[in-house]
């Protein structure tokens, strides 16, 4: 019984450090440009798409994810210059469309440079072994690596967030927009930046998540509801309030479908975040006064 | 509730009589042109419009009047459409829908499963609004969206009724005097529901729960300075609307005799949004053109192309950035 | 004397440190225009939201004829017939003049959960509409969209849905604001119009508008009522004298 509640906990876990990968960026998208940016799960798509590519052709999986990271911030900065940045001032009906539109066409795309049907990425040789974490428990080493990693970069987002000039900026553009310009920094790039920045967390994230999950066409639509999910919970705008909110949704997603009958199991993410919004409306670390 | 810049209301003025009374006869005689070209299919196609058209004015109904931005409006569609379809397959299988504490038997009477079908939307409507509605902004616009998709994943997961396959239906609802199955008589039922829910929101608009509304979108503060307190009015709205896309999501079923949880998937409210966008927010007959638009032009490029998507999804992002009124701004529907 | 309409005791609002509202405590009688007036900062604004409902208090009792209304919402207050006009224009802009006002009057009258009759053009709210319209002035502005008014008509127009409201206390936070010479002087002979009618507490910079309106006057500083009483004593009153009015008269000359 505590084998399985330790696995599904791991599990949860893993599940949660990517979510957290995704809402790290939509938060700040969110909080700082007040986008609503529904493409954000096509970037985790892409970017485990070109991963899978680059890791084919190579061998290796970091390379990939290098490549990935790299290759997705690049389309972030582009689909932010060519299309978002024109819908900071208009309402969010249109950011919705217009971002409606971009996952159309992505997806498209990407069933016509990959094909339709899902692909399989491979298990880096490093970790495709299990370790006996209990007597009876052997659990992947691949899921520990990417609970590993998302710990190391979340402490890396920690630290830039809090102690460089550009945190600094992004936290009061998080809380007080106005502040940003008043701090004379030049606003385009920094939404630039944020927005690339997002992207490549995304395409980590779905780099990671390949060789667990299939490569397919809409792989980012559940992940990336269950991180606006994590935001919400959190608090729009709040990295601290995502991270915390990503692994509470990641553990109880996971040890729910577990341990609840189906039907229940998938509702008792959102049965959650209800509960979260009737007793405090703005998430539970709201970052805007 | 979050300002949306452009948004105009519409009481509809003269203009847009103008072009409805030639609208309703071309409508009116869509049938027979079908019937002459020898193309059925095209009639279905534009009973498909139709219901899209009901479905997107109800969204309008919160989103353009009452200025709530609503991203998981597919939901009560699909709500209505499976309601109606699960009636008719515990019908056609023979096992009650519910043995405890009543005996519910599926049916396949419009009568009593249409009612049923509405009702069940809007009751969601009402229990996802009351949550939602408690707070503004980004917040309502990703708790709509994520209430949905739980609905989403609720039928995905309903492995008797097809799972994420779906279900076919054996026919459609019996409606003692008309001919469901006759697809003409079907457009014409279409039409007539269409037309009436239109006219419904024309009279509601007006009325004294459509000025609060819309008060409420315009200034909330000035609203409560006025002693209205807006979470009633926009509750009842969030309810009304609902109600009417699960009639909408009853249409769809019958229509297509087929339901698949991809009828209240995210990307169908989107498609719904769009469509608002694309005819005009706020006025009355912008998101039937909106929808017609929509279907005819995926439908048109889909002639032309598998990869459809590839110019699809990037002739919406141009027309959303450039066309600021959407089409009842071409058309010369303004505004008192 | 009767009892009085509003009684506010001891009232403390506070935004973090900063104590915008500091055990504040003034009554207003039946039938007076109280003016409250003090420097820039002095939580006039604030008392006003707290008086309206708009801000909760942090502590101390907002009584209304006998009635705690403190932990009251706006729309109760509201219905109990405490009504404000906004220092900055708060309208539905995209609705006539005379909308704007029909729904206060519609608001008045009860809920609004009609849904089929045709309320724009129902003289039922639209009649009192026109006589608060007529009031102020704006009468022939009855159908312009209220967001194409000029400056000006758009504070009357806030004038005349505070009063079709049908208040037993009106709040007016700087009905002159903004407003030309003769705008104000417009303003200030509808006050006066006014004045004995209705309930007023009047929240102005214009000096000369609050003692030539004001039967009683409260004076702000730093969110305490450091006076209150009839004008001469107000404008004799030493401490009043040293911690605001002869500055302001002084900007007042020069301006």
């Amino acid at each position: 019984m505590i084998a399985v509640l330790l696995e599904q906990a791991l599990n949860g876990l893993q599940l949660g450090v990517t979510l957290f990968l995704l809402a790290s960026g939509l938060t700040l998208v969110l909080g700082i440009m007040r986008l609503v940016n529904l493409a954000h799960g096509s970037l985790y798509m892409v970017g485990a798409y070109i991963a899978f590519t680059i890791q084919s052709a190579s061998g290796s999986f970091s390379l990939g994810l290098l490549a990935a990271a790299a290759a997705t911030a690049l389309i972030g900065a582009v689909l932010e210059r060519l299309l978002f940045e024109r819908l900071y001032q208009r309402g969010y009906l249109e950011q919705v469309i217009v971002s409606f539109g971009a996952v159309m066409f992505l997806d498209e795309l990407v069933r016509v440079l990959w094909g339709p049907l899902p692909l399989k990425a491979p298990m880096p040789e490093v970790f495709d072994w299990s370790v006996e974490l209990l007597p009876g428990l052997l659990y992947p080493t691949y899921r520990l690596a990417i609970i590993a990693v998302g710990m190391v970069v979340s402490i890396l987002l920690y630290l830039l967030v809090t102690h460089t000039r550009i945190g600094m900026m992004v936290r009061a553009g998080a809380s007080d927009r106005s502040m940003i310009s008043a701090l004379g920094v030049n606003i385009r790039d920094l939404y630039t930046a944020v927005f690339a920045g997002g992207a490549a967390l995304a395409a980590i994230a779905g780099t990671m998540a390949g060789p667990i999950y299939s490569v397919q066409i809409g792989m980012g639509e559940s992940v990336l509801v269950q991180s606006l999910i994590a935001i919400v919970i959190g608090g729009i705008g709040s990295i601290r309030g995502a991270a915390i909110a990503a692994v509470l949704v990641g553990v109880s997603d996971t040890i729910g479908r577990v341990f609840l009958p189906p039907g229940i199991a998938q509702i008792t993410v959102y049965v959650f975040m209800a509960a979260v919004l009737v007793c405090r409306p703005r998430g539970l670390f709201p970052a805007h006064v | 509730m979050s300002k949306i810049p452009f948004l105009r209301i519409g009481p509809p003025a003269i203009p847009a009589f103008f072009w409805a009374v030639p609208l309703v006869v071309v409508l009116l005689a869509v049938p027979f042109i079908c019937e002459a070209l020898g193309q059925p299919f095209y009639l279905r196609v534009a009973s498909r419009i139709l219901i899209f058209a009901l479905a997107a004015s109800s969204l309008n109904l919160v989103l353009g009047f009452g200025g709530m931005v609503s991203l998981g409006h597919a939901a009560f569609v699909g709500i209505g459409s499976y309601v109606v379809a699960v009636l008719a397959w515990h019908l056609s299988n023979e096992v009650p829908v519910l043995t405890w504490p009543i005996v519910i038997e599926g049916t396949t009477n419009a009568a009593l499963a249409w009612p049923a079908a509405i009702g069940a939307s809007a009751l969601a409507a009402f229990v996802v609004g009351a949550i939602s509605l408690r707070t503004t902004g980004l917040y309502f616009i990703m708790i709509t969206l994520a209430f949905a998709q739980m609905i989403y994943y609720y039928a995905v997961s309903l492995q008797q009724y097809g799972g994420d396959d779906g279900m076919k239906m054996r026919g459609r609802s019996v409606l003692p005097g008309l001919d469901l199955a006759n697809r003409t008589t079907f457009y014409y039922l279409v039409l007539v529901a269409l037309l009436l829910c239109i006219a419904f929101l024309f009279c509601l608009a007006r009325s004294r729960f459509g000025l609060v509304i819309r008060g409420i979108r315009q200034n909330e503060t000035r609203m409560r300075a006025l002693g209205i307190e807006p979470y009633p009015y926009q509750l009842t709205c969030f309810t009304i609307s609902g109600a009417m896309a699960g009639f909408a999501g009853v249409l769809m079923a019958n229509l297509d005799t087929f339901v698949s949880p991809s009828d209240l998937s995210m990307a169908r409210s989107d498609e719904l949004v769009a469509m608002i966008l694309l005819g005009g927010v706020g006025s009355l007959w912008g998101p039937p053109l909106g929808a017609a638009f929509y279907i005819l032009a995926q439908l048109g490029l889909g002639n032309l192309t598998t990869h459809w998507p590839l110019a699809f999804g990037p002739a919406l992002i141009i027309v959303v950035l450039f066309a600021r009124r959407g089409l009842v701004g071409i058309f010369g529907e303004r505004q008192r | 004397m009767s009892r009085p309409a509003l009684e506010v005791e001891h009232l403390n609002k506070f935004f973090g440190a900063l104590k915008a509202t500091d055990d504040l405590s003034l009554t207003v009688e039946v039938g007076e225009l109280h003016a409250i007036i003090g420097p820039n900062g002095a939580g006039k604004s604030t008392l006003i939201s707290q008086l309206s409902g708009q801000l909760r208090p942090t502590s101390g009792h907002i009584r209304f004829f006998g009635e705690d209304l403190s932990r009251r919402s706006m729309a109760c207050r509201v219905q109990r017939g405490i009504v404000r006009s906004f220092q900055i224009t708060s309208l539905c802009r995209e609705f006539s003049t005379l909308t704007n006002v029909a729904l206060a009057v519609q608001a008045r009258i009860g809920h609004s959960f009609h849904f089929f009759r045709n309320a724009e053009d129902d003289p039922l709210f639209t009649a009192p509409a026109q006589d608060a319209l007529e009031r102020v002035g704006l009468g022939h502005r009855a159908h312009v969209a209220a967001g194409h008014l000029a400056h000006g008509e758009q504070r009357q127009l806030e004038l005349a849905i505070a009063l079709a409201a049908k208040p037993r206390l009106l709040l007016l936070d700087e009905p002159m604001a903004g407003m030309g010479l003769d705008e104000s002087m417009k303003v200030v002979e509808l006050l006066l119009s006014l004045k004995g009618h209705y309930t007023i507490v009047l929240v102005e910079h214009d000096m000369d508008a609050v003692f030539a309106l004001a039967d009683r006057i409260s004076v702000l500083v730093y969110g305490h009522c450091i006076a209150s009483g009839a004008p001469e004593r107000i404008r004799e009153d030493p401490a009043v004298q040293d911690a605001y009015l002869g500055e302001d008269e002084a900007d007042a000359r020069s301006a």
